[in-house]
């Protein structure tokens, strides 16, 4: 069994699906940060067999909603002096930035390669492109 | 500042104003001529359209304004590199207003963001084409005198025709409006049309294959073209183009005060003989497309007409 010491001040991100916690790890841009964290990958689960998990060692302000986006199972806990202070529950956030790309060869967003791919949430949880309209597709956004 | 790229950027408020005022033009345009003197249009046409672009020419130089821009993408500097982003501050230096056409859905909404002078999205791509619709509406209420209470018939391509997708969507936001959806079945409106459009505002709606079927119910029928521009595939192009084609015969089957529209060009969907119908109205729209595009340069340029101006010496 690998130990990885508890935190004292941080942030667990928990119950992410095995295998995803680099992506989620490039996507909240982790490695831009001075703090330790640790990714433990393919962790057991009593409910889903294998799980992954990231401990970041630190106070950081990060958008978590996007993880709501990319697995609503996924669990956000604040630490503080070593004890769970704050579940926090994650929502679908109304603006994706640069998180999903549009696929419709006819948007403007296919043309120039620096625009940030922006999807908007609209009605029934679905998100659009803020450029073209086209909706993304979420079986598409399960292969993240 | 105001952009136009979505036609629902404009209120129902709005709009009957815009259409107030194209209206007062329709009947003495002369009374406009100097509006706009001073002014600049900037035509960006990425991608040919002659028809549109001639419009927004004639609305202001008919409002006393001048006009500056290209026709093409290889007349600008697109074939260079630039960026819409980087194109548009450059035209905010040379021109008050611009219009922009992009093959590019999303193109004049990017244009929008880094623009210091009026967008209005004179097409992008399959996406939107807001003064065609508001054209459409003119059109619609010239010929009905409302815009509610109306049973609207859409015959075509429902998929791809953009003018068709913002004409719904202008349209569901008025009383008593049901749609009957033509078209075969490849071509169909898309399902986000109906399911957060149609279905949430409860309104009434059915999607049908037969034109002739239909006739006798529409106050409106809006014929479109199959366009070859849309299509990946030439083959889908070929077998669908033929899909609908509006004869005397099939006219015979409408109502004496039905109107027909279509955003023009036509290729064969619409028959020569059906021209000398009265209730042929697509020549009209061309020519009340000039007069709400001066209508709307004027809303966006923030300047009042002498309508404007006579209605508000009669409140003082």
């Amino acid at each position: 069994m690998l130990n990885i010491d508890s935190l004292q001040n941080g942030i667990v991100i928990d119950h992410i699906k095995a295998g995803a916690s680099m992506i989620i790890y490039d996507l909240l841009q982790l490695g831009k940060l001075d703090c330790c964290v640790a990714i433990i990958k393919n962790a057991r689960s009593e409910k889903y067999g294998k799980k992954d998990i990231i401990k970041i060692d630190g106070d950081i302000d990060i958008d978590f909603n996007m993880l709501g986006f990319l697995d609503p199972n996924i669990t956000v806990c604040v630490i503080r002096d070593g004890k769970i202070q704050e579940k926090k529950k994650l929502t679908l956030p109304k603006e994706l930035h640069n998180v999903i790309k549009c696929k419709n060869p006819r948007c403007i967003t296919s043309a120039e390669e620096s625009i940030e791919h922006i999807f908007v949430l609209g009605e029934n949880n679905r998100y659009r492109c803020a450029y073209c309209e086209q909706e993304y597709d979420s079986k598409t956004a399960k292969q993240l | 500042m105001r952009h136009l790229i979505d036609p629902l950027d404009l209120s129902v408020e709005e709009i009957d104003r815009l259409l107030a005022t194209a209206t007062d033009i329709a009947a003495d345009r002369s009374r406009y001529a100097a509006v706009c003197t001073g002014k600049k249009l900037a035509t960006l046409f990425y991608e040919p359209s002659t028809r549109t672009r001639l419009s927004f020419e004639a609305a202001m130089l008919n409002l006393g304004g001048s006009v500056l821009g290209f026709a093409t993408a290889d007349s600008s500097s697109a074939t260079k590199g630039e960026s819409i982003a980087d194109t548009i501050r450059v035209i905010s230096c040379y021109a008050d207003i611009c219009a922009m056409r992009h093959s590019k859905e999303g193109a004049p909404l990017r244009a929008a963001r880094y623009s210091k002078i009026p967008v209005i999205n004179a097409g992008d791509g399959g996406h939107q084409h807001p003064t065609q619709t508001l054209t459409d509406l003119m059109t619609i209420r010239q010929r009905h005198g409302r815009l509610s209470d109306l049973t609207i018939g859409l015959c075509g391509d429902l998929k791809f025709g953009r003018t068709v997708h913002s004409l719904i969507r202008a349209l569901s936001r008025y009383e008593n409006v049901r749609f009957v959806l033509i078209s075969p079945e490849e071509l169909r409106v898309p399902d986000y049309v109906i399911h957060e459009v149609l279905e949430p505002k409860g309104i009434a709606y059915k999607e049908v294959t037969s034109l002739e079927d239909s006739m006798p119910e529409l106050d409106i029928l809006y014929m479109t073209r199959v366009q070859r521009e849309r299509f990946f595939n030439e083959e889908d192009y070929v077998r669908l183009k033929d899909s609908y084609i509006l004869t005397p015969a099939k006219m015979a089957l409408g109502k004496p005060d039905m109107a027909v529209l279509h955003p023009l060009p036509r290729v064969n969907e619409i028959t020569l003989e059906v021209d000398d119908d009265p209730r042929a109205a697509y020549f009209d729209q061309v020519q009340n497309g000039v007069y709400v595009r001066m209508a709307l340069i004027m809303m966006l340029l923030g300047l009042s007409g002498p309508q404007i101006a006579e209605q508000g010496k009669g409140e003082e």
